[in-house]
């Protein structure tokens, strides 16, 4: 009944809170920080958005295992190299790409949501995922080169409107 | 219509994103039973949820640290 009580004085009147994140690295367990933290925020009733910059572009390519993604031979490279979701490898403790497997094992073992799930979830939940145009163009990258649910190719100037009036965290 | 979803295996932020999801599937006027545990999840459910206009109408002890929440979808 105290619960209840306590829930009496809640209202829905100042709107939906919004939260911003800036995904920088394309590394696996920041990831997992970015998605946990988006589609927690989202589950609660926030707006959120994600904008992709740099190696965290990875995370939203079509091809989620190492392809030759890009315009142009260097940026071909860079996206064998960088390798997508599936090899994201551990900012930490990485192992040569063990380290992510272990996560996985413990991640599972322990009834907590892998990263696919997190992005699984936070697609369902209708999070805008955002790509950095700066970032996109040096790596070569298109609007097709990303996951349909990239709702557009942003600049810096659209990111800070799109985010204005909410928190901004980068990973 | 009545629904159920147990949460009380999961942990954060599949509590909130599958309780979120469920509730996004229901009609507007269908009851959800929300079987959840204490601490983290029965702090801040009940409150988010009510911020975000469902109606929570009761929370009973179910059975050791599980709790029952029930919640309608406006």
């Amino acid at each position: 009944m105290e619960i209840i009580e306590n829930l009496s004085h809640l209202s829905t009147a100042e709107g939906p809170k919004k939260l911003s994140l800036i995904a920088f690295s394309g590394d696996f367990d920041k990831l997992t920080a970015v998605f946990t933290l988006a589609t927690g925020a989202a589950a609660l009733g926030y707006e959120v958005n994600i904008f992709f910059t740099f190696w965290g572009l990875d995370a939203i390519k079509r091809r989620t295992g190492r392809a030759f993604v890009g315009k142009g031979f260097l940026p071909k490279l860079f996206g064998y190299l960088m390798g997508g979701l599936q090899v994201a490898p551990c900012s930490r403790f990485n192992f040569g790409g063990i380290g992510p497997r272990l996560f996985r094992h413990l991640m599972r073992k322990n009834r907590v949501a892998t990263l696919e799930e997190l992005v699984e979830a936070a697609k369902a939940l209708g999070i805008r995922l955002y790509a950095c145009e700066m970032a996109a163009q040096v790596l070569g990258l298109q609007k097709s080169d990303f996951i349909p649910e990239v709702k557009e190719v942003v600049g810096v100037a659209s990111f800070l409107k799109l985010s204005e009036g909410g928190r901004i965290l980068f990973i | 219509m009545k629904h159920l979803l147990d949460i009380t295996a999961e942990h954060c932020p599949m509590t909130l994103v599958r309780t979120k999801l469920k509730l996004a599937q229901m009609a507007a006027g269908d009851t959800l039973e929300l079987l959840l545990s204490e601490g983290e999840p029965l702090d801040n459910i009940p409150a988010s949820l009510c911020e975000q206009g469902y109606r929570v109408l009761s929370v009973r002890s179910v059975e050791g640290t599980t709790h029952c929440l029930l919640i309608e979808k406006p």
